[in-house]
């Protein structure tokens, strides 16, 4: 036992293992313990005094017994109560229907890109990042003004006689799309481009040497190629949009609200710890496919690099 | 053909004036006399008050000062761990806990910034229950939970550029009986600087906009910028935050053209003395 002991430190001491050591026990301390006290928080009675929740295990010297006391509830509250279902699906609805705008509208400006001469693609790519660099809470506010019902666009659009009373576009549904779609479309475009970019156009040659039109083309040779770029870019966006939390919260509808903003209230507002932690673990257990696929395509992305 | 080409101009076109006119927007307004922010006042206008009136906030600069301090150190932090991570990941081959790293790694990128924010929260409560340590939140607090989900692009940034080259240079180094670590310091560090150096623009950029999680682990007296500017925006438009982010906006782009430039002349450089290396060879 003690052999093995200092067998193990001797290893650990190794400068191999103290450079692999460093950053494996930070992401261990930081990102996996955290989800690990995040889970048993879920399991636990809330408590009004600190640290706001009941320990699962505890001795208690008088009886000499080890209590446990599990709380299953907050779990069961997520599915007996409507609000949690409705803001989970109306969440994935709003992350979904973005992700399908952000895809529409980000395919074709990637593919210009990539279709552009090389001298112009590196300043048309830094066209796209140059917004990123700027606040992105900024740029959420921006679309504040543009929508307000005397915003910029209802004031144009009235001014031009178009309308005959301001539209109502802030706090809807839309203006969460629009707020996600323009946030998250470099997370789109980017993976798109270094598919579409790589692809062989003797592809494309082949083919309407074949006879096959530009357009039949495209839809069987170019979009099935890019099907990585696709899912990588869908996943970069639907992933963080569905646990979004400024959008909805400065351009969102009032009435229904989504997953992160119950998450914040549970937290900040109502103080039951132990239920945020059940609705985060959820979130993440919904989360958790699309992660999974989305650190496959990351792995096979540096493994092609490296080829 | 021709007819193609047209239409990914005007796709192209299209989404870049939705990129930017929001933007634009801000710009032209900050410039506006009127407190109704979106209403031109025609009379008075273009004025600097708003300006004028910002650099007397000193709850907003305190905050940006803030900003600041956070982002400068969480890049620093950032960088050094993402390099470690991003070298162990391509260099290292297997070792024990290899796909467990790899995970943990690539998981921030796409976590929901609201999990991390909660899950870290939760994790600074119990250790200060726990061992004492951190004792209250604050800077500390926030730093290292930026550090935790920036170095998470820096480690991709950095095995990205590692896997462009073969290891051929360092391992003819360490033949040539060179030690590990000045393999690291002489060969892999010249070799993947320009990833570092986007690397913290990078991760002090993501630590510089993000407001979720530092509002989860921020404590009194430690707001940063953007949970300012949210709590602002929450009450409403002001046009003082037009100012606000039209000054933002000309920092980033004076920086992004004068660091494009210099990354050109660089690579310009590095070309050329390839080439005379090369003829040098050959001659």
């Amino acid at each position: 036992m003690r052999r093995s002991l200092l067998s193990t430190l001797k290893s650990w001491s190794q400068p191999r293992n103290l450079v692999i050591g460093v950053p494996y026990l930070w992401l261990l301390a930081f990102f996996a313990i955290p989800f690990v006290i995040v889970l048993k928080i879920s399991f636990s009675w809330m408590q009004p005094i600190q640290p706001g929740y009941a320990p699962l295990l505890e001795w208690v010297e008088e009886t000499r017994r080890l209590v446990v006391s599990f709380n299953f509830d907050n779990y069961q509250v997520l599915l007996r109560e409507s609000l949690y279902v409705d803001t989970f699906l109306y969440s994935v609805k709003v992350a979904a229907v973005s992700t399908f705008w952000c895809l529409l509208i980000g395919y074709p400006m990637a593919y210009a890109i990539a279709r552009s001469k090389p001298s112009t693609r590196n300043l048309l790519l830094m066209l796209i990042i140059l917004p990123f660099w700027t606040s992105f809470l900024l740029r959420v506010y921006a679309w504040v003004g543009l929508l307000k019902t005397n915003g910029v666009i209802n004031n144009t659009l009235l001014a031009m006689g178009l309308i005959d009373e301001p539209l109502t576009l802030l706090y809807t549904d839309f203006a969460v799309y629009v707020g996600i779609v323009y946030s998250y479309l470099p997370f789109m475009i980017l993976p798109l481009y270094s598919n579409l970019e790589k692809h062989d156009l003797t592809l494309l040659e082949a083919a309407a040497d074949l006879g096959a039109r530009p357009f039949k083309a495209f839809f069987r040779v170019t979009l099935p190629l890019s099907m990585p770029g696709i899912v990588a870019g869908c996943l970069l966006v639907f992933i963080p949009a569905v646990g979004e939390f400024v959008m909805p919260s400065l351009l969102g509808r009032t009435d229904q609200l989504m997953i992160g903003t119950v998450l914040s209230a549970q937290f900040f507002g109502a103080r039951n710890w132990p239920v945020a932690g059940a609705v985060a673990i959820v979130l993440l257990l919904v989360l958790l496919l699309p992660i999974l696929l989305f650190q496959r395509y990351q792995r096979r992305e540096l493994e092609a690099a490296r080829r | 053909m021709k007819q193609r080409g047209w239409f990914r101009g005007t796709m192209l076109a299209l989404g870049l004036a939705f990129l930017y006119v929001p933007i634009l927007s801000m710009i032209v307004f900050s410039f506006n006399n009127s407190r109704l922010v979106t209403v031109w006042d025609r009379d008075n206008s273009p004025t600097l008050r708003w300006y004028a009136r910002l650099l007397e906030n000193d709850q907003l600069l305190g905050a940006a000062w803030i900003s600041i301090k956070v982002a400068a150190m969480t890049a620093s932090g950032a960088v050094i761990l993402g390099t470690l991570a991003g070298v162990v990941l391509t260099r290292f081959g297997p070792f024990r806990g290899r796909a467990f790293l790899s995970a943990m790694t690539t998981a921030p990128l796409v976590m929901p910034e609201i999990i991390t924010g909660i899950a870290m929260l939760l994790l600074f409560v119990a250790l200060e229950q726990a061992i004492g340590w951190p004792s209250g939140r604050g800077i500390l607090t926030i730093t290292i939970a930026h550090i935790t989900f920036a170095m998470a692009y820096v480690t991709v940034i950095v095995q990205s550029r590692l896997a462009g080259f073969d290891d051929s240079l360092e391992e003819a180094a360490l033949d040539l009986g060179a030690k590990p670590a000045t393999v690291f310091f002489r060969i892999t560090l010249p070799l993947i600087a320009p990833a570092l150096i986007s690397g913290w623009l990078l991760a002090f950029t993501l630590s510089w906009d993000d407001v979720v999680i530092s509002q989860f682990v921020s404590g009194p007296g430690s707001s940063t910028l953007p949970m300012e500017i949210f709590s602002r925006v929450r009450r409403g438009v002001s046009p003082d935050i037009n100012a606000l982010a039209t000054l933002m906006v000309l920092v980033v782009a004076v920086g992004v053209v004068l660091s494009t430039l210099y990354m050109r002349r660089e690579e310009q450089r590095r070309l050329r003395e390839e080439r005379m290396a090369h003829n040098d060879g050959n001659p």
